[in-house]
């Protein structure tokens, strides 16, 4: 396997006496796309901005590629109606930009239509692609996408993760999501990475590595697709039931556990 | 026209080309009560400016910066709403201001001149920190335009980008204290407050992008501080309120056209 564009080791990480992660490990390669699921409070959005930078864990490393150009897509935007502001000139704070590399940015997550709608304005889905062309448009090595569908219709969610796949499959870019949308992730990810303050398993939903064409048919079939998401659920049902004894099952040499 | 006159316009004016743009940004960064208690603040640095020796515009400009540094790190340090802890500042900061002037035997000032303005009597002196001030904070605002918009917009967004957040904090509070400095000749600590956020908030309803709300603000203020210096001379009014005044017309005559508009 090509070197990781993004390492984690054993990354510990208290909110005052509240342990939020526990000696979690995580890496990222180029054109994988690794899924971090888990319930709510499970550290999740955390792991996400430790990897960034933008919080400092306790303990444990955090190994970039130099150089890396990261894409990032937050989970939440709220833009205040005094600031007047075109998508345009939104996709421009990111990086300057001529007004044809940002309309080819939105067509490529076919949001061509709002380039000059002012940003509080548009839907929600809209946003969300928005946010996707604005990481695009720094041409990055890695995106990182924080629940990237939130606040999207089902029938959108399966639009925006076949565009992510896609996206994926024209630039080669590492992805790293954060998703509670189960069945819909299974579909779209070559690691599935469930989070519960630990990592509580960890693996290759084998449908949807080997078949990337198949996974965009598959998430549009809601019943195949949660079959699936059925199966993976007892799965890592099971592991968050009795957590401590799952890591020898789990092939997960060398994970630390705070 | 007499030379007094000239002075007040030039110095008005500089003053709301510069606060156009400055003001833009406060309005979007949500700091008009940060701006607010800084001015407050801006009588004590009289008095430092006097117990120093000094100019009394560098040490206003002085002491709101180091105010606005505690400021800062105040709003990190204390448990207390940002409101507050903002409204306790101005308020202790002013009143500190007040009582600092009074022990001061040998300056004498006139406080009402302070408190709202005495922009007849603005000197050379007043202009030459106006212009030399604005140049320098306009500058600055051109320069990190983009960045203070993007760390507006979403600051962790800005930070993954690589834009100095911090930085640019602490920037901007030094932008801030420079523009109290320059304006409270003009219109005096209480009112500074509202040159920064009418015309930007007046001229929000017409602009489409960031640049032309900042632009027509400066535009819109410059109108203001015409019609408010005009209105003093004419009708004998204080020219500090009189800007303000007209000023807060134009917002309430773009809100009413708005909403005909709309309906």
């Amino acid at each position: 396997m090509p070197e990781a564009l993004i390492r984690a080791r054993g990354i510990d990480k208290r909110f005052g006496a509240r342990a939020v992660l526990a000696g979690v490990d995580l890496a990222v390669h180029p054109a994988e796309i690794v899924t971090l699921i888990g319930p709510n409070g499970a550290g999740k959005t955390t792991l996400l901005r430790i990897l960034l930078g933008l919080v400092q864990a306790d303990s444990g490393t955090v190994e970039r590629k130099p150089g890396l150009r990261i894409g990032y897509m937050p989970q939440r935007v709220a833009i205040d109606d005094l600031l007047p502001l075109p998508v345009r000139r939104f996709l421009e704070l990111g990086r300057p930009a001529a007004r044809n590399a940002i309309a080819t940015a939105l067509a490529e997550v076919k949001a061509e239509h709002v380039i000059d709608s002012p940003i509080q304005a548009i839907s929600g889905g809209e946003l969300r692609r928005v946010l996707l062309a604005r990481a695009l448009l720094r041409d990055p090595e890695l995106l990182v996408l924080d629940e990237p569908v939130q606040g999207v219709d089902v029938i959108g969610q399966g639009d925006l993760f076949r565009l992510i796949l896609s996206i994926r499959d024209r630039r080669r870019c590492g992805v790293l999501m954060v998703s509670h949308d189960l069945h819909l992730v299974m579909a779209a990810t070559d690691t599935v990475l469930c989070l519960n303050q630990h990592v509580c398993c960890t693996g290759r939903p084998e449908a949807v590595s080997r078949h990337p064409e198949y996974i965009a048919l598959f998430g549009a079939r809601e019943a195949d697709a949660l079959a699936l998401y059925t199966h993976h659920h007892d799965h890592v049902h099971d592991a968050e039931g009795k957590v401590v004894h799952m890591h020898e099952g789990h092939g997960h040499a060398g994970h630390r556990h705070g | 026209m007499d030379d007094f006159i000239v002075r007040a316009f030039v110095g008005g004016l500089g003053l709301a080309v510069i606060a156009g743009p400055l003001g833009s940004q406060v309005v979007w960064r949500r700091m008009a009560f940060f701006g607010d208690a800084l001015a407050h603040s801006a009588l004590l640095g009289i008095t430092l400016g006097f117990a120093l020796g000094i100019n009394l515009s560098v040490g206003i400009a002085l002491l709101c910066l180091l105010l606005a540094m505690l400021l800062v790190v105040l709003q990190r340090r204390v448990r207390v709403a940002a409101d507050t802890l903002l409204g306790i500042f101005a308020h202790s900061t002013l009143s500190l201001g007040l009582v600092a002037i009074a022990f001061m035997e040998r300056l004498r000032v006139d406080l009402i001149a302070y408190l709202f303005g005495d922009i007849l009597a603005v000197t050379i002196w007043d202009i030459a920190w106006i212009y030399a001030g604005g140049a320098v904070v306009l500058g600055a605002l051109v320069l990190m335009w983009r960045q203070f918009l993007s760390a507006t917009v979403h600051e962790e967004l800005a930070r993954v980008e690589g834009v100095p957040v911090e930085g640019l904090r602490f920037a901007f509070v030094l932008l801030i204290a420079i523009t109290v400095a320059a304006a409270m000749k003009i219109v005096g600590v209480l009112l500074i407050t509202a040159l920064l956020i009418i015309p930007a908030a007046t001229a929000r309803r017409f602009a489409r992008t960031p640049e032309q709300m900042a632009v027509l603000a400066a535009v819109i203020g410059v109108v203001a501080v015409a019609v408010g210096i005009s209105a003093s001379l004419g009708f004998d009014t204080p020219a500090g309120p009189s800007i303000v005044v007209a000023a807060a017309a134009m917002f309430a005559l773009s809100a009413v056209t708005r909403q005909r508009a709309a309906a």
